[in-house]
């Protein structure tokens, strides 16, 4: 019995911003590789220890510095504008109630570690979300502005010269836009793989919006790959 | 259609989008598309301009000193050779009323600047250097620009390597005509005889080996800028 669970202009925006953030990554990487350090000449850097080593190819886009600094200018629009639509969308459809975090998250999230780690043997209650989901989907929006304003401090040194320096000046403000791509890679990566292993049915929900409840991950014990785990029912399968 | 078969197909396309993307160019067909975002942030930047945005680093930043690359685009270091071309001089032509034709001393005594600022590199890099030459404003003004003279071109002896610039960027108090760096006189290296040089821009528009300095009502592109590179590339 499927329902509806994702809004089309939420799918439209989730899939909108994968392409603007991929380009964005891979035309950032290209852009770095054309200097993959941080130091200012003449100094070091205190806290990168793959100075001088290129990021690998296939993590690039763009083809060449130009190329990539031509694609990054670009595609900066479509990954703010339709951020930009999103937030205002989820503002005053309500969806923001799901991702704002409420009391007792942090012992919710406490505990789906626990259960993760076969610590505790339940799956929680959850609401749309489980409390790590809802924490990481939280996150992004905040890391996305944060990727855009480090990268503003890099566009514009000079022009918008008390941003970066409130960073600590263009090669700090570089490095933070660098940190902040780590951590939406980070997310991004985790959210893909869970998504795969513990919940395929959502991509039914991102796609066409359906989602069937019957097949949340709280009713099928929904560890990573466990949904491909064929097991014998036992007696303690049955208590839970 | 199965689930089964959604999901390998929603899985199989968007791996094959992405290992197309890879390394890649991006599609010929977006050229006309990142042209116009191209163009369209030039507006925005310009807009954002000011000559009262100044670039100062921090004084706890050092020099780059020798640390500063050395970049020309002949195969070897462009020399000016006076037993070959003769006497060097900086022309200032192009629309204005007076055009000069200025020896290094006449240059010299055009009002003094020097100021330490950062060389923003197109590659990502920064060098802080301390400069030493005088604005191109007071220049504009001696040479008597005429009010339709949107764009100057900085032309050089280094195998006809130019950049044009906008005028607004080109007036901006920190936009100079270097003959000194770190209290010496230019090497060769780094442009000598004189060469432009300001933190508005990304070093690739700071045309060393000056020869010629042109006020004109439109721009001409420039070496790099007619390669691929943003023809603004404002800091």
């Amino acid at each position: 019995m499927a329902v509806d669970r994702h809004h089309w202009f939420v799918r439209l925006t989730h899939w909108v911003n994968a392409v603007a953030l991929v380009i964005m990554i891979g035309s950032g990487l290209q852009i770095f590789n054309a200097y993959p350090m941080f130091a200012r000449r003449g100094e070091t850097f205190c806290c990168y220890p793959f100075a001088g080593k290129p990021i690998p190819h296939w993590a690039t886009f763009g083809g060449w510095l130009a190329g990539a600094r031509n694609w990054h200018f670009a595609m900066m629009w479509l990954f703010v504008l339709n951020g930009a639509a999103y937030m205002i969308f989820i503002y005053l459809h309500g969806e923001w109630r799901d991702l704002v975090p409420r009391r007792g998250d942090i012992r919710d999230a406490r505990e789906m570690i626990k259960y993760y780690l076969f610590v505790r043997r339940r799956h929680p209650h959850q609401g749309k979300h489980n409390a790590l989901q809802k924490g990481a989907y939280f996150a992004l929006p905040i890391l996305a502005a944060l990727a855009v304003i480090t990268g503003l401090a890099v566009w514009k040194p000079v022009s918008l010269a008390p941003l970066t320096n409130l960073m600590g000046g263009y090669v700090y403000a570089r490095y933070w836009h660098f940190l902040v791509m780590l951590a939406l890679v980070v997310l991004s990566v985790v959210h893909i793989f869970m998504i795969f292993t513990v919940d395929p049915y959502s991509i039914r929900s991102i796609v066409t919006g359906k989602y069937n409840p019957e097949r949340a991950p709280e009713l099928r014990d929904g560890r990573p790959f466990y949904h491909l785990v064929r097991r014998e029912r036992s007696d303690a399968d049955a208590e839970t | 259609m199965q689930r089964r078969d959604f999901l390998t197909a929603t899985g199989g396309i968007t791996t094959a989008w992405l290992l197309a993307a890879c390394g890649s160019r991006g599609p010929k067909g977006a050229d006309k598309l990142l042209k116009y975002a191209m163009r369209k942030n030039e507006t925005l930047e310009r807009g954002l301009f000011r000559h009262t945005s100044m670039d100062s680093p921090s004084s706890r930043w050092r020099n780059a000193g020798t640390a500063l690359p050395k970049y020309y685009i002949s195969d070897t270091v462009p020399v000016w050779d006076p037993a070959v071309r003769g006497t060097w001089t900086l022309e200032v032509s192009g629309l204005v009323k007076n055009p000069l034709t200025l020896t290094m001393d006449m240059l010299q005594k055009l009002p003094r600047i020097t100021q330490r600022v950062n060389h923003f590199c197109v590659e990502g890099w920064t060098a802080v250097e301390t400069w030493t030459g005088c604005r191109m404003s007071d220049l504009a003004r001696a040479a008597g620009a005429t009010p339709d003279a949107h764009y100057v071109d900085f032309q050089s002896f280094d195998n006809d390597y130019h950049e044009s610039w906008d005028i607004e960027s080109a007036m901006h108090p920190q936009t100079l005509i270097c003959y000194g760096l770190d209290g010496r006189m230019l090497e060769a290296g780094h442009g000598a005889p004189a060469r432009l040089f300001s933190p508005v821009k990304l070093g690739y528009k700071n045309t060393k080996y000056l020869t010629k300095i042109v006020f004109m009502p439109k721009r001409n592109g420039g070496y790099w800028s007619d390669q691929g590179y943003e023809w603004y590339a404002g800091t």
